[in-house]
């Protein structure tokens, strides 16, 4: 399989979001906005590409039966550096995703990814499957937290469409998110059969 | 009384599930029988509040001893793999019941959000607004109304989900889409009590 083809199938194909349904806590609770959904996506699409790239690498030093806590260690102190890049660079960033950050580690597509991908494949096509699921999974979090925000606040990344007064306050809290990102898969399951 | 006032905050006004969006993943995904739902919380309940209690002991006296505080996220997630491991094989010795009932959902709670969030959040002191300090109990405390509140949305969501298996739904809505809304209408049922927890302060006079 090309490469080309790996990065589209994580983006278009398998997205993690709306078709693959994995990851769900982060997506459904860091997209308040559609920035910090993009910051979240972003975030973890660097974990994921790291994660992958460096699994593919020692795949072969890693006896079978420790496969998974290895991979959890390598996930782990990724996310580690994450955070630290995140808290030194973008604070805001850092302070807005707050407990979701160090929870990337228990994030199922990194892990999936880890043993369905990099754990069978080259360094190269695991980089492009990282990005492309990472890619998909930021374009998902963006659209929903885009959802939220225009519905929630009549912005789209703090751009005014309509004033704050008509927005449905509904779509920024909890029920929003459930609500909003159930409708987003009804419509993907439309577009899909057409 | 501040322990009352974090139980009931922490099941019913700050769910985990349905307004803090930790444990998504076991709540849409093993939640289409109440007898699995059932299981699969009180598995989480029993598991998170071990593993806060082992987690807090570690971030106070190795890890803040050693400052060694940026190693918390890899401890954690380690210390709860083993953990995992070694509450299922202690309890097929044990408890075989027990096992029997728990046994399934045991490996799937490793990656499940809301231990490790919910040991982060104790460990950092930051869960609580309630004006108690955070020491061990008040953890634990808030470690197992927390799971608590979990296992009720789960089996509150999976009675809806039988119920919801029984009629028909538009054909884009089946699956995940209708569970989803149906979720969103739930977090808006938990909405309505927002503002206990103030009450409660008062009536508690905290």
């Amino acid at each position: 399989m090309n490469n080309f083809k790996v990065l589209m199938n994580g983006i278009i194909k398998e997205n993690p979001t709306f078709v693959l349904l994995l990851g769900m806590c982060p997506t459904l609770g860091t997209t308040s906005s559609a920035f910090n959904g993009m910051s979240m996506g972003l975030a973890t699409t660097a974990v994921l590409v790291f994660s992958n790239l460096i699994i593919s690498l020692i795949k072969n030093l890693i006896p079978d039966m420790v496969r998974i806590p290895s991979f959890i260690v390598v996930i782990a102190s990724l996310v580690t550096i994450l955070q630290m890049v995140l808290q030194a660079y973008v604070p805001a960033v850092y302070a807005s995703l707050g407990l979701f950050i160090p929870l990337i580690v228990v994030n199922c597509i990194i892990l999936g990814r880890a043993e369905a991908f990099a754990a069978k494949n080259g360094p190269v096509p695991s980089i492009f499957d990282g990005l492309g699921m990472g890619l998909g999974f930021t374009l998902g979090l963006t659209l929903l937290g885009a959802t939220r925000e225009f519905l929630g606040t009549g912005k789209i990344f703090d751009f005014a469409i309509f004033p704050e007064d008509y927005g449905m306050l509904l779509f920024v809290l909890a029920p929003g998110a459930f609500i909003a990102l159930g409708y987003l898969i009804a419509i993907v399951n439309k577009i899909k059969k057409a | 009384m501040a322990y009352i006032l974090i139980f009931i905050t922490a099941i019913f006004v700050n769910n985990v599930v349905l307004s803090q969006f930790l444990g998504i993943c076991p709540f849409l995904g093993v939640s289409k029988k109440v007898e699995t739902a059932a299981g699969m919380g009180a598995a989480v309940a029993f598991v998170l509040t071990i593993a806060t209690i082992v987690t807090y002991l570690i971030q106070k006296y190795v890890l803040e001893t050693f400052a060694l505080e940026y190693l918390q996220t890899i401890a954690f997630i380690l210390v709860i793999a083993a953990l995992v491991q070694m509450v299922e094989i202690i309890l097929k010795k044990v408890s075989p019941a027990l096992y029997q009932a728990l046994g399934v959902f045991l490996p799937l709670i490793t990656t499940n959000c809301c231990i490790l969030g919910v040991a982060i959040l104790v460990a950092n002191g930051t869960y609580a607004s309630y004006d108690v300090d955070p020491s061990l109990l008040t953890g634990v405390v808030y470690a197992f109304s927390t799971a608590l509140g979990f296992a009720l949305a789960m089996v509150v969501f999976a009675g809806i989900r039988e119920q919801l298996s029984l009629v028909n739904v538009p054909k884009g809505m089946e699956g995940m889409s209708i569970a989803l809304v149906t979720a969103g209408l739930l977090a808006m049922a938990f909405m309505g009590f927002s503002g206990v927890d103030g009450g409660l302060k008062l009536l508690f006079g905290i």
